[in-house]
């Protein structure tokens, strides 16, 4: 899209490489220093051509808990995960990912840090097989060397991490119960069964933070319910939550904290309970129109 | 049945059991073999009917191998793009045309009409896959930043450019640092030792084959079959084996982890890079490999004929090799094999034998020279003499057949033949962990 959006990207990579060799990576289950949030977010601001779809956004989210990210059509809930997650270059403002500073850092390096996302619509990968789409997930894996899964020697301990990768991805199709599915065409699956799928190829990666965008929309009840299990669940063991969400119960059911987006900005955050008396949240969006 | 079930059961759906084919013999391998026999059956009784001898037989079947084999090379090279990585490289020409001159310059001798390097060939053919993939990293580092399709536009227009950067004069001859070089210009390039020459003498050389094919040349010599008819068979089948290393090769590259992330930036680039891939750079090792495997299909290919001229490398040669992948199935390499024998045989030699035997058994009388005279026949009903002129031009009709069979193919099977596969990406098998107790959950219901 930009030169220099690229050029500025490149020069903060590089930075931050130097960064994570003198801090070494952080790795989510235990933070020495408890004041670091997972994820903050400073004076973020995206404006295209004259709409500023994201205006001066500061939040931080708490580790190992569900966060929720709501806000009426329009709000800027996906161009604030399309800027934290790297799709996009802010204009302004920063996005620090335990305590380092990741600002327009690539989609992959971000997903690398170990913050990971899923689309609003699922994107399953149609023409490979569930399996195949589980097995794509994990980080760092030998074989991605072309050599190295050329090279009749070095082959050998490719097949090797392969079988690891594979039971990983049973056991993990198994823990969502789609392993039925597994030897099926990721384009036959059912609208739930992807997003499903999203959430488990997603988890693949060990991710320490996931943003779920609108995980249950196209859902049916009981699917929603079983895939919040699989959330809360998934809090339990230490995992860390950022959820956009358009239900509202659902979001004040279960996240220790909600942000609430409106035209760009952050109108309000806080418990459920507070946000849900908030009269300026009430107004804009859970009342509707007020004029 | 429709053409497209029997087709689906003949070539092999998803079911466990196979192909009728494979169930007899058991692999991709006896598919091709057996295809490959099939022609070979079809045009040895063309060949009787046109009163072929035994020489024109087997020599005929030597020219259809080698057009299987070169049009296989190039196929499954653009599969790795296409098939695999969803590149949309429409300048495949180009690429093997790098590949052979740069072959030709390094290995040419330095006192030959246009001067080469005097290298031995397989420096050149190390030189050429090089430059083929040097120049493939060129002309992907801008196109892969942005959307598919300029890649097709930068692909071709990259074709063209070198085609007629081989056609100018300005490079016809050149010096650098003291030593004469040259790409001929309109004249083409030729090279003594070419890869047909080399190999042969090689083989020769080794005294257990030497002797062999000594042996096989005489018997051949004893039944009517000329010496440089042994040679083509011979050269055939090098071909043949590497058409074998490269499928062993990009099957290896599919079946790995990489393969499995190419796969996924054809389905969803996005995905990948969001479960944490550096896309580009294997979007650029996979165009890499591709390009360097087309210009070695190129050297073996054009580059055995000893002579080149940019009229070698038209945009053409490239759509040529596009329909060979559509008709086997983009994403099969087993399938770019089986599209590469059918392309050669049924719509590129085909055409020619067709006409032969139509010429010599309908008695079509003499063509007109003209498109004019041949219409103006039709007016006073001669349709003979327009079939006369039809079968004269079989070069245009070809193109003509060529693009029926795609609008076919594109209403009909858009797959191919075998695009349907499921053919996972990975290096092992990916059924369920035995140490699992599978059977307990799950099951198969749907």
């Amino acid at each position: 899209m930009s030169d220099t959006a690229d050029t500025a990207s490149a020069t903060s990579r590089d930075a931050d490489t130097v960064d994570a060799d003198e801090t070494g990576t952080p790795d989510g289950t235990v933070t020495n220093e408890e004041t670091t949030p997972p994820l903050k977010v400073q004076n973020l601001r995206k404006t295209f051509g004259g709409i500023t779809a994201v205006d001066d956004t500061s939040f931080e989210i708490e580790e190992g808990k569900i966060t929720g990210l709501i806000g009426p059509n329009g709000a800027g809930k996906s161009t604030t995960f399309n800027l934290i997650t790297g799709f996009l270059s802010p204009d302004s403002g920063t996005v620090e990912l335990y305590g380092q500073d990741i600002t327009g850092m690539r989609p992959y390096k971000i997903a690398d840090r170990g913050m990971v996302r899923t689309f609003q619509i699922a994107r399953e990968l149609s023409d490979m097989t569930v399996l195949e789409n589980m097995m794509l997930a994990p980080k760092h894996q030998r074989g991605e060397a072309l050599w190295r899964s050329v090279v009749p020697g070095t082959r050998a301990q490719v097949m090797e991490d392969e079988q690891d990768v594979l039971e990983r991805a049973w056991e993990m199709l198994d823990f969502f119960d789609i392993d039925h599915l597994a030897d099926e065409y990721a384009g036959n699956l059912s609208g739930g069964q992807r997003k499903l799928l999203e959430m488990a190829r997603a988890l693949m990666t060990d991710p320490d933070i996931l943003l779920l965008d609108e995980p249950f929309a196209g859902v049916n009840p009981s699917l929603e319910e079983k895939l919040l299990e699989h959330i809360r669940e998934l809090r339990e063991q230490g995992y860390t939550f950022l959820l956009v969400e358009h239900d509202i119960d659902l979001i004040m059911e279960n996240c220790s904290r909600v942000l609430v987006l409106h035209q760009g900005k952050l109108l309000a955050e806080g418990p459920p309970e507070a946000i849900k008396s908030d009269e300026r949240v009430i107004e804009a969006y859970l009342g509707g129109e007020v004029e | 049945m429709s053409v497209r079930e029997y087709l689906d059961r003949f070539l092999g759906d998803e079911s466990e059991t196979g192909t009728p084919i494979q169930r007899i013999v058991g692999s991709d391998a006896a598919l091709v073999v057996g295809l490959l026999l099939a022609v070979y059956v079809v045009f040895i009784a063309i060949g009787t009917v046109l009163g072929y001898g035994i020489n024109g037989q087997v020599n005929a079947l030597a020219r259809l191998t080698f057009l299987t084999a070169v049009y296989a090379l190039a196929v499954l090279a653009l599969n790795l793009h296409w098939g695999y990585t969803g590149l949309f490289n429409i300048g495949v020409a180009g690429f093997m045309a790098v590949g052979t001159y740069t072959m030709m310059m390094v290995s040419a001798a330095p006192d030959a009409r246009v001067p080469g390097l005097g290298l031995p060939l397989w420096v050149g053919i190390l030189a050429g896959m090089a430059a083929a993939a040097f120049i493939g990293l060129i002309a992907a580092l801008p196109a892969l930043r942005l959307r598919a399709d300029y890649l097709a536009i930068v692909t071709i227009a990259f074709s063209e450019i070198i085609r007629i950067s081989y056609l100018s004069s300005t490079l016809q001859s050149f010096t650098i640092a003291g030593t004469e070089l040259g790409t001929g210009g309109g004249g083409g390039i030729g090279i003594q030792n070419d890869p047909d020459t080399v190999i042969l003498e090689t083989l020769n050389a080794i005294p257990g084959i030497g002797s062999v094919i000594g042996g096989i040349t005489s018997v051949a010599q004893n039944a009517g079959v000329q010496p440089s008819v042994v040679n083509n068979w011979l050269y055939a089948i090098v071909l043949l084996v590497f058409v074998v290393a490269f499928y062993w090769l990009l099957a290896r590259i599919g079946n790995s982890p990489f393969g499995r992330v190419l796969k996924a930036i054809r389905e969803d680039e996005d995905v990948a890079r969001a479960l944490g891939k550096n896309t580009n750079l294997f979007k650029i090792k996979s165009f890499m490999v591709g390009c360097a495997l087309m210009g070695l299909a190129g050297i073996l290919w054009q580059g055995s004929l000893g002579f080149v001229n940019p009229n070698t490398f038209l945009p053409q040669v490239t759509f040529f090799i596009w329909i060979a992948l559509i008709i086997g199935g983009a994403g099969s390499n087993t399938g770019s094999v089986v599209g590469a024998a059918l392309f050669a045989a049924v719509l590129f030699e085909g055409p020619r034998y067709v006409a032969n035997v139509a010429s010599q058994t309908l008695e079509l009388g003499s063509s007109p020279s003209t498109f004019a005279g041949a219409v103006g026949a039709l007016f006073d009903l001669e349709v003979a003499t327009f079939f006369a002129y039809a079968l004269n031009n079989i070069a245009s009709l070809r193109l003509i057949l060529v693009g029926l069979v795609l609008i076919w193919l594109m209403q009909n099977r858009p797959e191919g033949l075998l695009g349907h596969r499921k053919e996972t990406a990975s290096s092992i098998p990916l059924g369920r962990p035995t140490r699992d107790s599978a059977v307990t959950d799950g099951g198969e219901e749907q």
